[in-house]
């Protein structure tokens, strides 16, 4: 991937960042910390890999992304946002008493959101049906889902991974967010998922590992899935939870909670600041 | 009648399927490794392309179900009452019916009459589950031509729908010639003015019955089939509180969240009388063949004649 688009990649991420705070400041409650790990595969989705069209949400052969792990939807609503989905002031609403955006994703109510999600493990089942609905009619497009790794305790997940391989929807791509807390602490130390890598290659999935900061990786993976035929993809990628806010990285109190008035300050100071550095550069 | 078929709704959903899917090809039917029982098989040898089985996982059925309906087919997901309702209830909830997404949900051998099965498999809670969920149409077809034009009636519908289905084989009793289904409208089987009985599902036929013999005992008892139990038809039940004072109703549901809370919904803000709820008595059922159960119940004629002679005599 050339510098410069890189560069406008990661001002994009750290404008959806800044958008996941501003939304979950003014909700006062919502969840940064996941919001902000899943921000760059989000970005990356939205504005390298999949064809959408903000000025055609419905349209029939779009690619379809399912945000599985619907809580992290701060950024993505932000990154919809700066698509061009809705107008960037909708985030100062969110979870608000008659806004748009929900607490957790609501397709009725909010253009460009493929799935109502908010229930772990439904999403990734829903994304089947989609690529099962693509397989179906010979259409072309692919289905995007996120989950988080904590999600992959629910046994939905591992219900529509073998609904998916059996079914050999290549058109499928799994991503696990994998920053490794979930609400009650370390998933590790909560319930343990790992070795998540076997577990889906034994439910008959191509799997990749990456860094789920790295565009270059994120591009890798995503244009190796393509080439796969007859199964599934699961991309396992590793973040960091909270990524971009220093005070919230790899932190598990910030699962599901809105950052006070000097939190905030601080939060925004640092993306602002990252953004007028990348920005200088590009 | 002539046209009198003895026919499971279970098999007769099955058939209905077969015959809409040929004229309208967004539908799908998908199963949870039940389709030689709920008889979507009989779907799934005419359009094994179009048929999906999810294997024993009901909650991925119904999600699987609304990513298939975002993209414009009409899934039909069955499996029996008890796990599609009961297993799935969250799924059904949060992925099909809050989007408010064109899934059909068909949930087979409901009630008591599942027989020998046992409580496990007898679901009673289904109509009262389906019932909590907005925008979720509730189906109890009770013989063989309801059955069909209900489920015609479902395809057509815009959103969500449960419909409820049999293991035991009925007789029909609509005739097929002037049967008309129409949705969220209760019909009127007997005219009468001294009591009301209110009936879905298979016990209708039975209520019939009993009705008739009450007629020759000289009681003027009126009989409804609710066929839709959500959205209720209102007027039919206001209207017979108001002309006969008092109701009964019947179902193989528990009475707690069925058909029988349904109308007293209806009368108590409406005009209320009072309403006598036959069903299962919030308990589990137990094995036995179908309708040793249905009669222990007091679900057949018989038990159901003995409760109108009872209510009436309180008039």
């Amino acid at each position: 991937m050339q510098t410069t688009e890189k560069r406008q990649l990661k001002v994009l991420a750290a404008k959806a960042r800044l958008g996941a705070i501003i939304g979950t400041f003014n909700a006062k409650s919502g969840h940064p910390g996941g919001s902000l790990s899943a921000a760059d595969i989000m970005t990356y989705l939205y504005f390298k890999e999949m064809n959408v069209d903000p000025s055609d949400p419905k349209k029939a052969d779009r690619d379809r992304f399912v945000l599985s792990k619907g809580h992290c939807c701060p950024s993505l609503y932000a990154i919809l946002a700066l698509k061009g989905f809705f107008e960037w002031e909708e985030l100062t609403k969110l979870r608000h008493v008659g806004a748009m955006l929900q607490g957790h994703p609501d397709m009725k109510g909010t253009p460009g959101i493929d799935m109502s999600t908010g229930s772990l493990g439904q999403g990734v089942s829903a994304a089947c049906g989609m690529a099962l609905a693509g397989k179906f009619d010979n259409k072309d497009y692919r289905v995007y889902t996120v989950l988080g790794d904590g999600e992959c305790e629910e046994g939905q997940v591992w219900e529509a991974a073998m609904f998916a391989a059996h079914n050999k929807l290549d058109n499928l791509v799994v991503i696990v967010d994998q920053n490794g807390l979930q609400i009650d602490g370390p998933v590790c130390e909560v319930c343990g998922i790992e070795p998540l890598d076997k577990k889906f290659e034994s439910f008959g999935f191509n799997v990749i590992k990456i860094n789920g900061h790295c565009f270059d990786e994120i591009e890798a993976a995503l244009e190796n899935a393509k080439t796969v035929k007859g199964k599934p993809t699961a991309i396992l990628a590793k973040t960091v939870k909270g990524k971009g806010v220093s005070f919230m990285e790899d932190q598990v109190d910030w699962h599901g909670k809105g950052p006070n008035k000097e939190e905030y300050e601080k939060a925004t100071q640092e993306l602002e600041a990252q953004i007028a550095e990348l920005e200088g550069e590009c | 009648m002539a046209n009198t078929v003895t026919k499971a709704t279970r098999e007769s959903f099955g058939e209905a399927l077969c015959e809409l899917a040929k004229e309208n090809d967004k539908i799908v039917v998908l199963d949870a490794d039940l389709a030689g029982a709920t008889k979507t098989s009989i779907f799934k040898k005419a359009f094994p392309e179009r048929f999906f089985d999810c294997g024993i996982a009901e909650g991925n059925m119904m999600s699987i179900s609304a990513g298939l309906a975002s993209c414009g087919k009409i899934p039909v997901a069955a499996s029996f009452a008890m796990f599609a309702t009961g297993r799935a209830y969250e799924q059904i909830r949060n992925s099909v019916g809050y989007p408010h997404l064109n899934v059909k949900i068909a949930g087979s051998h409901a009630g008591i009459s599942t027989g020998e099965d046992g409580a496990t498999h007898q679901c009673l809670e289904d109509v009262a589950l389906m019932r909590t969920i907005p925008g979720m149409t509730v189906l109890c077809p009770a013989d063989h031509y309801e059955m069909m034009a209900a489920t015609k009636a479902a395809i057509e519908l815009e959103g969500p729908v449960y419909i409820r289905l049999g293991r035991l084989a009925i007789d029909s009793f609509n005739d097929p010639d002037t049967y008309k289904f129409e949705l969220g409208k209760g019909i009127t089987l007997h005219e009468g003015n001294d009591i009301t009985v209110i009936a879905t599902g298979l016990v209708v036929n039975e209520a019939k019955k009993a009705v008739e013999e009450l007629e020759k005992e000289g009681h003027s008892v009126r009989l409804i089939n609710i066929h839709t139990i959500k959205p209720i038809d209102r007027d039919i039940i206001i209207k017979a509180a108001k002309e006969t004072g008092r109701l009964i109703t019947i179902e193989e549901h528990n009475v707690i969240g069925g058909l029988g809370d349904a109308v007293c919904d209806v009368v108590t803000s409406e005009c209320p009388v009072p309403v006598r709820k036959v069903g299962v008595y919030d308990r589990y059922g137990y094995s036995g063949p179908a309708w040793e159960l249905l009669e222990a119940f007091g679900l057949t004629a018989t038990g159901i004649a003995k409760v109108i002679r009872e209510e009436i005599a309180k008039k």
